[in-house]
């Protein structure tokens, strides 16, 4: 252990503490001691585990505000989505479909990452900031209106209605306005949503100690410097966004086989959506990839397990989010907190003493 | 974040996960029994477990909480008229602010619970996220309010509201019918799945009918405040009637700015508007003569819906609306079918499923929201949607003051 | 006709998005935060007007006072409980959480007391709408207060920052904090002011948005707030006369939008043309460029 440097046993510790949970969680459903909505949460809490760290990417490593991740993850969904429909029949050996539907989802969430990338280039901060959610906003508003089906003759778009497609008797209509897609195979499971984290955790954690990370912390604590030893920021900035949102596409993938109804409605994938997940990656700590993932597991089952407290649940949920908010970051309860740890160990240290 | 910080950070974490898991394990031989020979009802008491699902919070919690109540309130009719079959129903209802995975969230949650049928969920999309955990638990779901086509899909699941192709259906058969008029605007909200469907249907069978669609306007959730714009190009497609496939909030803001405008087409809904005169303080005037097609109407002169509506009041302190009113129809359709299928509350959740199946399409059912109501195997409520207009008279109250009230006429 | 119909409506529209993000825009440019719960205050105001009006018979004078007064007391207090704690924090995103914690807790608030119905708004203006040619173009009262309202603000928050020592507090406070500070200004006392104006703002805001747009529900101000945020960037954030402006601009591209390309895509149309603006333009419309430097 010695001999590994100190980021490679972070990063170690990162994979054994989610493959650890993954063998508790497995023993423990195999004696049967799972509950229903414990079972109901495995999923989703690795689709928010990859979009806290893929996020964190952007927020903690290269220091730039974003509130349309849930945009990437739309897209992903949909793309992902729309893959198995189209070849439910074709390809019917479900795991390997599903391969490919996480790669498709993720290469055009990407490719939209890419595209966003740009306007980056010239924005900075709150600027930067609304742009995405900007984005975001666009993308779940074209989502909401797009008709897709396909018969014998090729695919169909329209803007208007399923109607004004012109699906032949044989057609399939894929998505149907607001209405979504419905009936996506179900290939969603705990495993594939942890070997996910695995992969994004593994990215995310050799892009962050290798020279590219090192020169995209850089360029987060001093632009200008950065540039000025010819460290190429379009580049980085470019290719952060790229893979945060690749990494964001591949959970929607996750996302919309895991439950067969997908629509843009609502919540989902708006900027409310984009903001919770900021709330996992402030709350863990900007930069640090252990505790997204550590805060996306316990924010997202909280509110799940305050339902005892029913109308008051999302009260108290805003209370806790406050106060801790105000504990972890306030310096004067750092402060408090430190005195604090001081006189604990300074009383143990006294007791030791006697003890001796 | 510093040390402290993520010691407690890990402290939460850990208390958070295995928390769950040692309740898990304590109910756990209960649930594992349950796949087996299904005494896990016998086990937790000898009642029926019945859940519901829908949004309490969130911008759809005025459907949800609606729902959640009345259906609380015929729970306790039952219960204290000796129960289902002489047994005593449990009810609890979890939030799933209008979202599909948290939708399913509850749904875990109830089950965890001891739900043995579900009466949810309240909106469409959850609802067909739903549907698919009770189908591959084969447990009995009766939705109130859930109105896609595809809510329902399976044959475990039915509904006590109109499916929204069936209304637009409707809508459109009595606008060209009855010769309402030839030119006729839409407004709808193309990001809801409950408007965006009866759209549709509508505009389909427009092509059947005597009058033509000369302006189809949409809105979304995000922009949902300013109508003028959709109420000007209809305006300017000289439209005499204006179909409001929509929600009673939106419509209200619809009718005053068409005021403001001068503008005055008839104006036509679906069950959605229902509730439009129960705004608080919204001025009565402008729903004057709005025509909506509806199964149910808070001042409907029957016994029934008066002692309900009565009781709702004295409850809660407001007047239901049809999601309350559908899901008070859907305990007691749930109670006459339990009582049809003869089902005990030692039945497995699969056993019980299968009976109220079979019950669901021998039943005739009399509620505030249809009289006759009978079903298909497909889940398909059949009974006859009610048209009326909405009228506007002045009273003098008993100290001289004078307001208006609203009801609603047969046409 | 039916375009200047569409351009008139678009401008009552955008008023009403200047008005909320001229409060926004004296918060975001001086305190350098994103206040999410903004919004939520708005709503605050508007149930605070719709309560003394409707339940205790207040005129509409004395009820937009009382919430005014409310909202005030109310921003104060989010700042000092919620925000201030956090002003030094290490990251800037620490306060923006926290105000998306208030922002939850004040709409839960809303729903359980008032409940989730919504409430017709009773409007503050009365006032006969203006018809030109021959009643083909009418402009509602309610907009042309709203427009009057907006530029009384506009024009009073100009002059406030601009003449008065607290105003010239608050343009301190807002270029460098500990600057500030060493000339002996109270930076507390500034953001509480500022906050409080603000807050103020914002329940005048939400009476007019509310008299326009008479439907209220707890969640009421959270678009329209997001709607202000984007006018307050979109004008050049911190720029009051550029708040105003991005206001009137969304209003309008927003309803020309739904009228003349597709009122499906009205949002996509905006936020599109937005992006546009700050590609070109990458500080806003009037906002000011700061060269950075190490």
């Amino acid at each position: 252990m010695k001999k590994l440097s100190k980021s490679t046993k972070n990063s170690l510790i990162n994979y054994g503490m989610v493959i650890a949970l993954y063998a508790i969680v497995m023993i423990i459903q195999l004696c049967g001691g799972l509950s229903n909505s414990m079972k109901g949460f495995l999923v989703p809490v690795c689709i928010y585990v990859i979009m806290a760290v893929s996020l964190n990417l952007v927020v903690g490593i290269l220091g730039e505000l974003s509130l349309g991740h849930a945009g990437f993850m739309c897209i992903g969904a949909y793309t992902g989505a729309i893959f198995s429909k189209l070849t439910e029949d074709t390809i019917t050996v479900a795991p390997i479909r599903f391969t490919i539907a996480i790669i498709i989802g993720a290469a055009f969430a990407a490719l939209f990452g890419a595209l966003i990338g740009i306007p980056v280039l010239r924005l900075k901060g709150d600027y930067l900031a609304i742009v995405t959610l900007a984005f975001g906003e666009i993308i779940k508003n074209l989502v909401n209106v797009i008709n897709f089906g396909v018969d014998s003759n090729g695919l169909h778009f329209s803007l208007k209605s399923a109607m004004d497609m012109g699906l032949a008797e044989d057609g399939k209509i894929i998505i149907k306005g607001a209405q979504g897609i419905s009936g996506t195979p179900q290939d969603s499971n705990f495993t594939v949503g942890i070997v996910l984290v695995l992969i994004t955790l593994f990215i995310v954690q050799n892009l962050v100690n290798s020279r590219d990370g090192r020169a995209i912390m850089a360029i987060r604590d001093n632009r200008i410097a950065a540039e000025s030893v010819g460290i190429n920021i379009t580049k980085y900035k470019l290719m952060v966004f790229t893979i945060s949102a690749a990494l964001a596409g591949a959970a929607g993938v996750l996302y919309s086989h895991n439950f067969s109804t997908l629509t843009s409605a609502g919540d989902k994938f708006n900027y409310n959506a984009s903001i919770m997940i900021l709330v996992y990656v402030v709350l863990g700590g900007i930069g640090n990839i252990r505790g997204s993932v550590i805060a996306a597991v316990i924010l997202y089952i909280l509110p799940e397990k305050l339902r005892f407290l029913s109308d008051y649940r999302m009260l108290v949920y805003a209370i806790v989010l406050i106060v801790v908010m105000l504990f972890n970051w306030s310096p004067k309860a750092k402060e408090f907190k430190e005195t604090v740890s001081y006189k604990i160990k300074a009383m143990f240290a006294k007791k030791e003493e006697t003890q001796a | 974040m510093n040390k402290f910080a993520k010691k407690l950070m890990a402290l939460g974490l850990s208390a958070m996960m295995t928390v769950p898991f040692l309740t898990a394990c304590g109910g756990g031989s209960e649930s594992g029994s349950a796949s087996n020979g299904g005494d896990s009802a016998s086990a937790s008491g000898t009642v029926f477990k019945i859940g519901g699902i829908g949004p309490v919070t969130g911008g759809a919690a005025v459907y949800g909480l609606a729902v959640k109540n009345a259906a609380e309130m015929a729970v306790k009719e039952i219960n204290a008229a000796g129960g289902i079959n002489g047994v005593q129903v449990e009810f609890k209802f979890e939030d799933d602010v209008h979202d599909a995975e948290k939708s399913v969230n509850a749904y875990n949650t109830l089950k965890d619970w001891g739900m043995q049928m579900l009466m949810g969920t309240v909106t469409s999309t959850p609802c067909q996220a739903v549907v698919e955990e009770t189908h591959k638990d084969n447990m009995f779901q009766l939705t109130p309010s859930g109105s896609a086509v595809e809510s329902i899909k399976y044959d475990n699941a039915f509904r006590v509201c109109f499916s929204d192709p069936n209304q637009g259906l409707g809508s459109a058969k009595y606008i060209g019918e009855n010769g309402l008029a030839s030119k006729v605007a839409v407004i709808y909200n193309s990001s809801d799945v409950y408007s965006s469907g009866i759209y549709e249907k509508f505009s389909a069978e427009a092509a059947n009918q005597p009058f033509e669609i000369v302006a189809a306007e949409a809105f979304t959730d995000d922009s949902k405040t300013d109508f003028t714009v959709q109420l000007q190009k209809a305006k300017d497609a000289g439209a005499e009637l204006v179909f409001l496939p929509i929600y009673y909030q939106e419509a209200s803001l619809i009718l005053q700015q068409a005021a403001t405008m001068e503008f005055a087409p008839k104006f036509f809904g679906c069950d959605g508007l229902d509730g439009i005169l129960n705004v608080e303080n919204f001025d009565l005037n402008l729903t004057k003569d709005v025509m909506l097609l509806t199964p149910f109407a808070a001042d409907a002169q029957d016994e029934k819906t008066q002692k309900f509506v009565s009781d709702y009041k004295a409850a809660y302190g407001d007047v239901p609306n049809q999601f309350a009113a559908d899901a008070y129809d859907a305990i007691y359709i749930i109670k006459a079918a339990a009582e049809k299928a003869g089902i005990t509350p030692d039945m497995s959740t699969s056993d019980m499923a299968d009976a109220m199946k079979k019950a669901m399409t021998e039943i005739t059912y009399d509620g505030l929201t249809g009289a006759g109501m009978v079903w298909s195997a497909d889940g398909e409520p059949t009974k006859a949607p009610k048209a009326v207009v909405i009228a506007v008279e002045e009273v003098t109250n008993d100290d001289g003051t004078k307001t208006l009230t609203g009801s609603y006429k047969a046409m | 006709m039916s375009f200047l119909n569409h351009l008139i409506n678009g401008f009552s529209l955008g008023s009403v998005y200047a008005i909320i993000a001229l409060g926004y825009t004296m918060v975001y440019g001086i305190a350098k935060m994103l206040n999410f719960a903004h919004g939520d205050v708005i709503m605050v105001g508007a149930f605070a007007v719709f309560i003394s009006m409707t339940s205790m018979g207040a005129s509409a004078l004395l009820s937009l006072i009382i919430a005014m007064a409310v909202c005030t007391a109310l921003g104060v207090l989010i700042e000092k409980v919620a925000y201030r704690p956090l002003r030094n924090a290490s990251s800037s995103l620490a306060v923006l959480i926290t105000a998306i914690g208030v922002s939850y807790l004040l709409q839960n608030l809303a729903l359980l007391i008032f409940g989730a119905d919504s409430k017709s708004f009773t409007s503050i203006v009365d006032l006969k709408a203006v018809k030109l040619f021959d009643g083909q173009v009418s402009i509602s009262g309610t907009a042309i207060v709203t427009i009057t309202a907006c530029i009384v603000i506009m024009i009073g928050l100009t002059l406030f920052v601009n003449k008065t020592k607290a105003g010239q507090a608050m343009k301190a406070v807002s270029e460098d904090k500990g600057a500030a500070q060493l000339m002996g200004i109270n930076v507390n006392a500034t953001i509480s002011l500022t906050f409080a104006i603000g807050s103020a703002l914002a329940a005048v805001a939400g009476a007019l948005m509310c008299s326009a747009y008479p439907n209220l529900t707890p969640y009421s101000g959270t678009m329209p707030g997001i709607k202000a945020f984007v006018a307050a960037v979109f004008g050049g954030i911190g720029s009051i006369p550029g708040a105003m402006i991005g206001g009137l601009l969304i209003g309008i591209i927003e309803n020309i939008g739904k009228a003349y390309i597709s009122s499906q895509m009205a949002d996509a149309i905006v936020f599109a043309i937005l992006v546009v603006v700050l590609l070109i333009k990458p500080t806003g419309i009037l906002g000011k460029n700061i060269q950075e430097k190490v």
